[in-house]
């Protein structure tokens, strides 16, 4: 076999990206001098007061050892964090079931009006119809986009939505007389259904996927019983498939007299062309800080709204809204077979301003044409890339597609590398190992914020890397090559955890 | 539509290459009966003047220009612009979860930041990078405490916020069937202050955690240090909640405490009715692998550069699943780091002043408000007492009469107690800020001095 040098291997062009200078930062403890101020506050029209002589034992003795820094180098430190990070507004996230699509600024705008922003959750109703109506247009938009009967606009996630619809399901069957014992969930599922139905009181009954990806019907009769209380089902699955028989799964439930619960994280593939409530699920969530354009912010905050069917709504958190007989929208409390608050308030509700904002902007041709575009572009990605990534499953894909490591596998190139490669292509990666289903995920949502240009430079960069893999596999293995920081040892984090900083002042406080 | 970039004719070239005659062959694995063949039944399309003049309509609604004494878990304070400058940037705005470490370092340490400010600020030694909200954070307090200590009992004083204690039972109420130990709530004494004595009385070994808000719902001070001593002496964690974050400007931190769990809320975020607003947990270290949520810590790489990860992810849902000690996913970041840009802009000096403000305020409206001058005025309840920015007045009048009558002056009075605190009478719960003006403070009084002499 002939040698090659390292000059003769195959390195890949990025067509995405160019090297760039970005600044450097340290924290802002570090560039802390006494005396610094970027603050300024009016002065105190009324009497100065004495904190000790007030507080007594309960005044501060040491203040907190917050930095001190003027307001540009306030302004440029957190300018220069943000230019070391990639976003939607960059280019394309390809995470599968996240929906990374774009973020409207009219959005944000909107949330921002004087009356929205200030509106006090404890106002008078008589003074809050505006927000009142906010909550109820979005209610009624939400039910008719999923088909189901009643809402709720509380839980701040998803998981915390599922925690909410579980809840309702348990309340329900309690109602009933037993509570019952278990949940069905499938291997393929988000980790947080597993821990939602533990957090629930329940014992999870794991379920084993069938040979493409989806429910065993069959199997799936033979393990409902009386005890169980739910399936908690993610449709289309996260292999970004649709479950073509849910028919007959909800029928299997119900004559066990169990719940269809159906997590919504992937209403991406089904806003505007098919309606959840209309094929049997009992009760559902969805991500607003998905399929409904509000921002992730790095990590949150998102909304996750539970809808169902009349036989759930009396267990519906507290309060609900309900227009009374003058017209008017209030919030009633008098609900006695309610599961009770997930939250105080009423929920994110700026996030429901956004998610509004979102529907109005679209209408429903513009739902329908955005999920349209949403499936047309994950199959495009399919259609390109099969010929060099395995398909675990020859399934038709929804709004998302999984291929698995394994022809990388034989040059010792798993999924998270690649992964990191494509990172030097200038792309975030796509969701990593996980479904857990298909050893080596790589499961890729697009969305339909991508034009035709960033799907090809995406399929261009993923195809380069097939050749990297194959012929210079080095390269995928130490990527990435081109950031400001490579790859953490995530290993002594977790075994040594420094999860703050510390000067010599900030030592070890027994007094405050 | 206007969020889509692509035009009819890329779409019909992709269909033509991935072999496909229409759209419609994508969407075929959907049974035909379920497939709506009809448009969704909501408003047509809008253009984006449309969409603001419809969020303008809705604002005008809401009330605009009223003087405000509301408090009770959301408070309202000055948000320098530099926040939204800031958040409204697309890296920050736009951003995934840092779960790829190498690209999300900006995001990762702004986190490591806040956590870094949240620990002096409280306290304790570690915290986390948010949960929903200070209610939910308590909830999962108290599941923490559960797990730390291997037991099931409960005890939160009556003092606590009334919405943080139902979403506390909510999240109890499945494993309190289950266990026979509901949770025990400990009422308070004529000083508003947690009963010591009951506190006492109700804390068992069976008892996980003894969970009390400072400042309290009614804005007085606890007397952590017996608290503390009292759950500590039967093995129990102490949970402190702070609903009112800039009080930790000038009131003492709850050092005794094993948890504390924050509202970040008054750090630069809007009221915005009632969320998104941010959680916080912060406990001492060695409760570090019990505690839900994200934790950012620091590490170095190849090169031995500095750098940020998520880090202790085995105690979450993605690798943990039914074994998590949370189911907890998507968090509060952008809302978290409204409020690390707040901690940074007032600092060292600035949360104290702005606290110092807060304090002077309320004093005045508090003595203002319950003045033996004026007519009309409230008794002050649980005078004695040290409080941040909120106080309890109870007057002859009712709440509603009195409340109406300023409200036809565009003042918003304090939130009447009655639902939640029936042996209180007429008494409503007051707050005033650094934004809270001497001049509206006077308002107020007057209107109620006028109140009375109607009456009489």
């Amino acid at each position: 076999m002939a040698t090659e040098t390292a000059e003769e291997k195959f390195v890949g062009t990025t067509r995405k990206v160019t090297a760039h200078l970005t600044q450097n930062e340290g924290l802002s403890f570090e560039k802390s001098a006494p005396g610094k101020k970027a603050y300024r506050l009016a002065p105190l029209d009324v009497p100065e007061v004495d904190a000790k002589a007030l507080l007594g034992d309960a005044a501060r003795e040491q203040s907190a050892e917050l930095p001190e820094l003027s307001e540009i180098e306030i302004i440029r430190h957190f300018t220069r964090l943000s230019t070391w990070n990639y976003a939607i507004d960059l280019g394309m996230y390809p995470l599968g079931s996240c929906t990374m699509k774009y973020n409207p600024r009219v959005n944000e705008f909107v949330s921002r009006l004087e009356g929205i922003a200030e509106a006090h959750p404890y106002q008078p109703e008589a003074l809050a119809q505006g927000s009142l109506e906010i909550m109820g247009l979005l209610r009624e938009c939400l039910l008719e986009i999923t088909g189901m009967e009643a809402i709720t606009l509380q839980p701040a996630a998803g998981a915390h939505g599922e925690f909410t619809g579980i809840l309702l399901a348990r309340a329900y069957h309690q109602a009933k007389g037993n509570p019952r014992k278990t949940v069905i969930i499938p291997d393929s599922a988000h980790g947080t259904n597993p821990a939602t139905a533990a957090i629930c009181g329940y014992e999870v009954v794991n379920f084993k996927s069938n040979a493409n990806g989806g429910i065993d019907v069959e199997a799936l009769a033979r393990a409902v019983t009386e005890e169980t209380a739910a399936l908690m089902l993610t449709n289309p699955s996260t292999i970004g498939v649709f479950e073509n028989e849910i028919h007959r799964i909800a029928d299997i439930l119900h004559a066990k007299g169990a719940l269809l619960y159906m997590d919504g994280a992937n209403m991406n593939a089904l806003c505007g062309k098919t309606r959840p409530g209309d094929f049997g699920v009992d009760v559902m969530h969805l991500n607003l800080h998905k399929t409904f354009s509000t921002p992730h912010g790095g990590g949150g905050p998102g909304s996750g709204p539970v809808a169902c069917k009349k036989h759930l709504e009396p267990f519906l958190p507290v309060p609900v809204l309900e227009r009374g007989g003058d017209g008017r929208l209030h919030l009633n409390y008098d609900r006695p077979q309610s599961v009770g608050r997930v939250r105080a308030f009423f929920g994110n509700f700026g996030m429901f301003v956004r998610a509004l904002a979102y529907i109005l902007a679209n209408g429903p041709d513009g739902l329908r044409q955005t999920t349209e575009d949403a499936v047309l572009n994950a199959n495009y990605i399919r259609h390109k890339l099969q010929d060099l990534y395995e398909l675990p499953y020859t399934t038709p894909s929804m709004h998302e597609v999984v291929f698995s490591d394994r022809r990388q596998l034989r040059n010792g190139v798993r999924t998270g590398d690649i992964a990191k490669r494509l990172i030097d292509y200038g792309f975030h990666p796509y969701t990593v190992s996980f479904p857990l289903i298909v050893p080596g995920a790589l499961m890729i949502e697009p969305t339909e914020s991508e034009s035709r240009e960033e799907l090809d430079l995406f399929v261009d960069a993923m195809r380069q890397i097939a050749r990297e893999v194959e012929e210079n596999p080095e390269m995928v293995l130490e990527a990435p090559h081109s950031t400001r920081v490579s790859r953490l040892d995530e290993t002594t984090a977790a075994r040594k955890p420094v999860l703050r900083y510390r000067t010599q002042n900030t030592g070890s406080r027994t007094q405050g | 539509m206007r969020y889509l970039p692509k035009s009819d004719a890329e779409r019909a070239a992709m269909l033509r290459e991935i072999g496909a005659s229409s759209i419609d062959d994508l969407f075929a694995i959907i049974p035909e009966e379920y497939r709506l063949t009809r448009d969704l039944n909501i408003p047509r399309q809008m253009g984006e003047q449309e969409i603001v003049d419809h969020f303008k309509a809705a604002a005008a609604k809401n009330a605009n220009g009223y003087a405000s004494f509301l408090g009770a878990g959301v408070y309202r304070h000055y948000r320098p612009v530099v926040i939204d400058a800031i958040v409204q940037r697309g890296e920050f705005l736009t951003s995934y979860t840092p779960y790829q470490a190498e690209i999300t370092q900006g995001t990762l340490q702004a986190i490591f930041e806040f956590q870094t400010m949240i620990c002096e600020l409280t306290g304790m030694d570690i915290a986390n990078a948010s949960m929903y909200d200070g209610s939910t954070a308590c909830a999962e307090a108290a599941m923490m405490a559960m797990r730390v200590t291997g037991r099931d009992g409960v005890i939160v004083a009556r003092t606590v916020h009334p919405e943080y204690r139902e979403v506390m039972h909510t999240y109890a109420q499945h494993r309190e069937a289950a266990s026979g130990h509901p949770t025990q709530e400990v009422g308070y004494g004529a000083d508003g202050r947690v009963d010591l004595a009951a506190l006492e009385a109700a804390v068992t070994e069976e008892t996980a955690c003894v969970l009390v808000q400072s400042p309290n719902f009614f804005g007085v001070i606890e007397d952590i240090a017996a608290i503390a001593e009292i759950a500590h002496k039967k093995g129990a964690l102490l949970a402190v909640a702070i609903a009112e974050a800039v009080s930790l400007g000038i009131v003492r931190p709850p050092v005794e405490a094993d948890i504390v769990t924050m509202e970040a809320q008054s750090y630069g975020v809007a009221p915005s009715y009632g969320g998104p607003f941010c959680g916080v947990i912060a406990a001492k270290e060695k409760y570090v692998r019990q505690m839900p949520g994200r934790l950012v810590g620091e590490t170095k790489d190849k090169q031995g550069r500095r750098g940020f990860v998520l880090t202790l992810s085995t105690r979450e849902q993605h690798i943990r699943r039914e074994k998590a000690t949370s189911n907890i996913c998507t968090n509060q970041a952008l809302v978290a780091l409204m409020a690390t840009v707040f901690m940074t802009v007032y600092g060292k000096e600035g949360i104290r002043e702005l606290a110092l403000q807060n304090l002077a305020k309320a004093d005045y409206a508090a003595r203002t408000l319950s003045s033996a001058a004026l007519a009309g005025a409230g008794k002050l309840l649980f005078a004695g007492s040290p409080r941040f920015n909120e106080f309890v007045l109870q007057t002859e009048e009712s709440p509603d009469a009195l409340n109406a009558r300023l409200l036809e002056e565009k003042i918003i009075g304090g939130v009447a107690l009655k639902k939640w605190y029936p042996e209180l009478g007429n008494a409503t719960l007051w707050c005033a800020t650094e934004l809270t003006s001497r001049e509206q403070i006077e308002k107020a009084a007057s209107v109620m001095a006028q109140i009375t002499a109607g009456v009489r």
